[in-house]
């Protein structure tokens, strides 16, 4: 849907997107006068989800923002893609950087916001670049700015661009960000609906959900919905990375069995046995192949298979995995990513990861899986954001089903899978078709 | 303290944020001045601070705070290499030590002759291009199989 | 109001409530860290977190909004739990030596680990350590022991009104620093000590000095400027350790300027006067008190007998308690003659016998708060009445509107709106255009008194002030330090006083110093035929009586004052210390206690009488002021020195009703619209915060801060360009035939056509008044 009929770098620009459709969405709307609730309802229909990773109703977080308030109100999309195994937004805003400037576009018109940015991750500086030229022709063309498309109705949109942090896809550590401060998320109450960007009612929305708005809008709520299966409404982009084939982005419906997926991504590399699977981004816990290959790829079954659907960032790893030193590599990233702010996260992602590292290094202790356990426990829930959950999850989960690895380590002082084995399938792979 | 079109790129950055909100474009100024400057010093720091009519420190919260910019000055070519997860489990790694040996570096060093700094990164956002690395923080490089890493580093020794 | 049960106790709270004050009105305790009532919210410590029915985990005390029906339980298992967990993260990274911690015995993570920690550390690894800053001379810092409460850095930004502190770098790496090399320059900057909850940051004087329980405890009061803080001064042997801000929410909150705490230091200086001391033959010489006293009596009664009692003039200071102000006058009179003062600071007395009170602040303290207009006159607010403009620096983010006239706009930390920058010589004639403006917008007339003695035109700055005045619901006029010492400060009372009438505000003074109120309370100025302070110097006296000042820095023109003291046949000066100037032209120094170790009475600048007892022992020799007033008294055999202790002399000084006293009412000023001549360049002198009393300016750390350097000439950029100077250059001022050097420095919150000389420093003693004309030229 999103990616449909974009062929890579070469048809990003606006009349690429204007020939596949692109504009008529927010035309219709402009033209036919279409109420905000209108707009709304229909995305309520839609059961659109946000596709950061939390899956909230799309359509209810834009019926949070005060209607009648009298000041600036303003819109944030959240490319701030940084969590390990998430690649879409960046292929969304390079490939079809329109859609969400149409998506946003319609967004503050349903809102009433003036205003609005885009937070690109700071990584992506290239795509940044390329989306400041996509908005310079929106503007151009008067799809954003004054009075668009002869109107009442103005906004204007803004890309901001990140330099390195992962927790600004925390949407209110994100509004930090865009205020020209550190990315520390805010405590809540109060809502970014009520209070976000400059202290004014603000909603944020990820890149992908915002890219699908105009196609909701076309094609109606309903038939959006049914592309997928009730309550996981339409249409998601899977990136798949890890141990396949071929990585990459895969748009398709929810519900999808995973083992669909994995096929379109080209299967197990080298057809070695899938061991785990992380389901949603690295903070999603893991999951063993074996129960992964029964999941379909939507909120609702991956939810029951103990893990979250989160952004869709399939992590497939085979056979060949350590899974101790893989989660040595998530706790230093979360350890590494922490604001510091808060003190179970600031004190407790470093002492995760020491321990796991020790285990790594053959320096376990009999007790330590016990104090991972607890550790946890002390950090989670206990935080103003959800970075310290996303750093004990994956310790939990990799702990929990696959316990034994971890207990082999501390005991044998080494790995139970030998290291020639895992080094040839860490090999630098890059597939045929890139 | 920074050149006339530093000085205009900051401006026009300036201009995306409300009047009274010219904080909102620190984060931009601090990367327009470490790209003109290379690294940004502490004199660097203080200007763009007082130059977005913001206290110094709040400018310096920021400069440490993301892990982009450079608090200590970096080679001609600052090279980093993604090693999370999911680009480990394609080489991401490998590629970073095939780099420490061409170059003779570690992570956090910088070759001899100041051409090279190589760095570990965290998530580009890119995982499906793994092996992926950045080059001077704005040019991201995929798919780096050994003979386009060779052929990289060919091309920057050249710059 | 909202209904909240918490730990099973139901208590009702105002709306907006969070949980944690809840939890204080039901008298629950909630361990924290990051909170603190006067600084914004940062729920980052976590250690507040308790159980609230139907949240599905912990929330933060301090940041949980109240809602109707809510059941808290703060002590619960899950509560319990979660401070559990969150004290073992915090004491994971945090050195446990407490024995050689300079914070240990009053340290809140000490305490609370005691209640929350465990017994044995599981964190096996190696901890954290973080560098120490530099923040000058006042804090000190052990940064590895910093829980990142950030307290401290919301303190700067929040209160203080200028983000010193940040908390750099992120997650485990993430500290408490200034800006690379910085120092923190706040003139409130002791004020993180306290808040610092651990022994991060601790006070550089103090520092390892003494064990909190090995301290004596008393209340004071700050002798300084006009607020008069509440003071805890912490003892050790009758040696003043530390001083510590006493909370009271109507004058100092939980605050102390650095002046308040650490000034103390002077208590124990080489300078300390320690026995009475005679000049005999252009000798000084230490003699007993009874010798010291008598030849004061004989000494004073025998110029009253040469020369008549008017030939005796009494100078003391403001910084001087009710009881030594009262008992001075009380002498004085006693002794036949009305020349009193202790506004030695000031030039203009046209007032004087036309008030009909004492003048103060015209409105309580705490009142700020509910301003919405606040118009400021001649005054250096931020280093004058740091805790007042800490107070006008909050209402200002709550909505009031500041304004401000004068020749100086150095930095406030504050947002002043409309601002009229101009000449001290001009000062009037701007008011007087408010005046007019006022009374337009306002659609009245002006009063009798002033019809026609007001300006025809009014400048932009002025109506923007007056239209800015007029919006007001509640609206002030502040007098400040420069508008009291001003050439023309009644009419500039006169003015203010109209401006009140016009907004139906208040208007008041701000005040010099710690008894600016209580020494017209007292009775310490002239009565009709009596000399005020500037006349006893213009008109040299056969005798002088000082208190407690230094001729030389504590009067409006010291080199007069030096001259008219250096010709007196006695003077006799009552001081706490052994001041140089003081050797120069008296013939007794009588050693009197400072604050610490006397009784005695403030009135601060609202008009509240705080009294205090001694702290300490007199040091070495020394006897209370009062006291040695009364035995003089007697010596001198004059009625009614028979006071038992203070409180009797301040039943005297202060009996009836107080505010009854209070007014800031005048008249018959004749007001005038004159500016001073063009082209003349004007003198405007501040008294620099750390100079302007003899105490704070013998305290060596406050003497090592920025607020102490030495002062320079400050000269407008264009100003300094039409004189051909430049930045930094060497520059000789001159005031008539004195002069003095100093390095010129631009500023460009000076009026034109002014150059800033600060007075109260010995650079600058040489030079006469504080205002009026004088030249700069390449030194």
């Amino acid at each position: 849907m999103i990616l449909a009929g974009c062929d890579g770098d070469r048809t990003w620009r606006l009349q690429d997107y204007v020939a596949r459709g692109g504009y008529s969405a927010l035309r219709k709307i402009l033209a036919e006068k279409i109420p905000q609730d209108a707009i709304i309802a229909e995305l309520k229909t839609s059961v659109l989800r946000g596709r950061g990773g939390a899956g909230f109703p799309t359509g209810l977080k834009w019926s949070f923002m005060p209607r009648s308030f009298p000041g600036d109100k303003y819109l944030a999309c959240n490319s701030d893609e940084g969590e390990p195994g998430t690649f879409k937004d960046r292929d969304i805003l390079r490939y079809n950087p329109h859609s969400v400037i149409e998506g946003m576009a319609i967004a503050a018109y349903a809102m009433g916001a003036a205003r609005g940015y885009n937070y690109i991750h700071g990584e992506i500086f290239e795509t940044y670049s390329r989306f400041e030229e996509a908005l310079a022709e929106a503007r151009e063309a008067g799809f954003i700015g004054r009075n668009i498309l002869g109107s009442d109705f103005s906004f204007e949109l803004f890309a901001h661009h990140g330099y390195g942090a992962y927790i600004c896809g925390e949407e209110t550590a994100l509004l930090e960000s865009i205020e020209g401060k550190k990315g520390q998320p805010r405590f809540k109450p109060p809502f970014p609906a009520s209070y976000g960007l400059y202290g004014k009612p603000t909603t944020i929305n990820n890149t992908e959900t915002f890219a699908s708005v105009p196609f909701i809008m076309n094609m109606g709520g309903e038939a959006f919905l049914n592309l997928g299966k009730p309550n996981n409404g339409g249409m998601k982009l899977f990136s798949v990375s890890g141990h396949v084939n071929r990585p990459g982005n895969y748009e398709i419906p929810l519900g999808t069995p995973f083992a669909e997926l994995l096929e379109m991504a080209g299967g197990m590399r080298g057809g070695r046995k899938i061991k785990a699977v992380i389901p949603g981004g690295s903070s999603a816990p893991v999951v063993p192949g074996g129960v992964m290959m029964d999941c379909t790829m939507d909120y609702d079954s991956i939810s029951k298979a103990g893990s979250m659907l989160g952004s869709g960032a399939v992590i497939v790893m085979d056979e060949t995995t350590c899974m101790v030193k893989a989660l040595e590599r998530l706790s230093y990233f979360y350890f590494e990513e922490s604001c510091g702010q808060c003190t179970p996260c600031r004190e407790g992602t470093g002492w995760l990861y020491r321990v796991v590292h020790r285990i790594e290094h053959g320096l376990g202790r009999p007790d330590d899986l016990d104090l991972l356990n607890s550790v946890t426990t002390n950090i989670m829930g206990r935080t103003i954001c959800a970075l310290g959950d996303a750093a004990s999850m994956p310790v939990q989960s990799f702990v929990k089903h696959f316990g034994s690895e971890f207990e082999y380590h501390i005991e044998n002082k080494k790995c139970l899978v030998p290291p020639e084995v895992q080094r040839a399938g860490s090999q630098i792979y890059v597939s045929p078709s890139c | 303290m920074l050149s006339q079109e530093s000085l205009q790129e900051i401006d026009r950055e300036i201009a995306k944020y409300p009047p009274d909100q010219t904080q909102s474009a620190v984060m931009a100024a601090l990367r327009i001045a470490q790209v003109e400057k290379g690294w940004l010093p502490k004199e660097l720091i203080e200007f763009v601070a007082r130059y977005l009519g913001m206290p110094p420190i709040a400018a310096f919260e920021v400069a440490s705070f993301y892990n982009m910019y450079d608090l200590a000055p970096v080679g001609r070519h600052k090279i980093t290499v993604c090693t999370n997860l999911p680009c480990a489990l394609s080489g991401g790694v490998h590629a970073a030590d095939y780099i420490k040996e061409k170059l003779g570096i570690d992570f956090n060093e910088t070759t001899p002759d100041g051409k090279f700094t190589l760095k570990e990164g965290e998530c580009m956002g890119a995982c499906g291009d793994a092996p992926v690395l950045l080059v001077n923080n704005h040019h991201m490089c995929s798919w780096m199989t050994t003979e386009k890493i060779d052929q990289m580093l060919a091309e920057l020794d050249k710059k | 109001m909202l209904e909240i049960e918490i730990d099973g106790k139901q208590v009702q709270v105002n709306d907006g409530s969070t949980v944690i004050e809840a939890a204080a009105v039901a008298g629950s305790y909630i361990p924290h860290f990051c909170y603190h009532k006067k600084l914004s919210i940062a729920a980052s410590c976590r250690m507040c977190l308790v159980q609230v029915e139907k949240a599905p985990k912990p929330l933060p005390a301090c940041a949980t909004p109240v809602t109707n029906g809510m059941k808290v339980w703060t002590h619960s298992e899950l509560a319990v739990k979660a401070q559990k967990g969150v004290m073992e993260f915090l004491l994971i990274n945090h050195p446990l030596d407490c024995p050689i911690c300079d914070q240990g015995g009053e340290c809140q993570l000490q305490d609370l680990a005691v209640g929350y920690g465990s017994t044995a550390s599981r964190y096996q690894e190696e901890k954290r350590v973080v560098f120490n800053k530099n923040l000058g001379a006042l804090v000190s810092t052990d940064m590895t022991r910093c829980i990142n409460c950030t307290r401290c850095v919301r303190f700067t930004t929040e209160i203080a009104g200028e983000m010193e502190l940040g908390q750099a770098f992120r997650g485990e790496h993430a500290e408490i620093m200034p800006f690379i090399e910085k120092t923190v320059d706040s003139e409130l900057s002791g004020n993180i000590i306290d808040l610092c909850p651990v022994g991060a940051l601790t006070s550089k004087p103090f520092r390892f000095a003494a064990r909190t329980w090995e301290l004596s405890r008393r209340k004071s009061v700050s002798p300084h400027d006009s607020l008069g803080a509440n003071l805890i001064v912490q003892t050790k042997h009758d040696v003043v350790k530390r001083v510590l801000p006493f909370e009271n929410e109507d004058v100092n909150e939980c605050w102390l300027s650095d002046k308040d705490r650490f000034s103390y230091e002077a208590l124990s200086s080489e300078q300390r006067l320690g026995a009475p001391m005679i000049r005999q033959g252009g000798q000084w010489k230490q003699v007993d008190w009874q010798a010291a006293l008598e030849f004061v009596a004989t000494g004073l009664r025998g110029v009253e007998r040469d020369h008549g009692a008017a030939s005796i003039g009494a100078l003391a200071s403001p910084h001087a308690t009710v009881e030594e102000l009262y008992l001075l006058q009380k002498l004085m009179r006693g002794l036949g003659s009305e020349n009193i003062d202790f506004r030695l600071r000031e030039v203009d007395f046209r007032a004087d016998g036309k008030r009909a009170g004492a003048p103060w602040l015209g409105m309580p303290i705490a009142g700020v708060k509910d301003l919405t207009r606040l118009l400021v006159v001649g005054s250096f607010l931020r280093k004058d009445a740091p805790l007042l403009a800490q107070r006008v620096r909050q209402a200002a983010k709550k909505g009031l509107h500041v304004s401000a006239i004068g020749p100086n706009a150095e930095e406030w930390l504050l947002p002043v709106r409309n601002r009229a920058l101009v000449a001290p010589s001009a000062m009037v004639a701007t008011l007087g255009q408010v005046v007019v403006a006022l009374a337009k917008e306002k659609g009245a007339e002006v009063s009798v008194a002033l019809l026609g003695k007001l300006p025809e035109t009014v400048s932009d700055e002025a109506l923007a002030i007056a239209q800015s005045l007029a919006s007001g619901r509640k609206v002030a006029v502040w007098l400040g330090n420069l508008a009291v010492q001003h050439a023309r400060a009644s009419e500039l009372q006169m003015l203010a006083q109209e401006i009140a009438r016009l907004t139906d505000g208040s208007f008041g003074f701000i005040g010099e110093a710690a008894n600016s109120v209580g020494g017209y309370l007292a009775g310490a100025v002239p009565g009709a035929g009596g000399l005020n302070a500037a006349a006893m110097i213009e008109q040299p006296r056969a005798a002088y009586v000082t208190l407690n000042l230094e001729p030389d820095l504590d009067l409006a023109n010291p080199a007069a004052a030096m001259a008219a003291l250096d010709g007196a046949q006695l003077v006799v000066a009552l001081t706490s210390f052994d001041s140089p100037s003081l050797r120069q032209v008296a013939d007794v120094m009588l050693p009197i206690a400072p604050f610490t170790e006397t009784s005695g009475t403030f009135v601060n600048c609202e008009g509240r009488a705080q009294s205090f007892t001694a702290v300490a022992k007199p040091f070495a020799d020394v006897r209370p002021g009062w006291k040695v007033l009364r035995v003089l008294g007697n010596l001198l055999a004059l009625e009614g020195f028979a006071h038992a202790d203070s409180e009797a002399v301040r039943a005297e000084a202060l009996a009836g009703d107080l505010a009854s006293r209070l007014d800031n009412g005048v008249e018959g000023i004749v007001v005038s619209s004159a500016t001073g001549p063009a082209g003349v360049l004007e003198r405007v002198a501040d008294v620099p915060i750390h100079f302007a009393d003899p105490i704070a300016r013998r305290a060596p750390s406050l003497q090592k801060t920025r607020d102490a350097a030495a002062p320079t000439a400050r000269i407008a950029p264009a100003t300094l360009a039409a004189l051909g100077l430049a930045a930094g250059d060497r520059v000789r001022v001159a005031q008539g035939t004195a002069s003095v050097e100093l390095v010129a420095q631009a500023d460009d919150g000076l009026a034109a056509g002014c150059v800033r000389v600060a007075a109260a420093h010995p650079s600058t003693a040489a030079l006469g008044a504080m205002s009026g004309d004088l030249s700069v030229e390449r030194a």
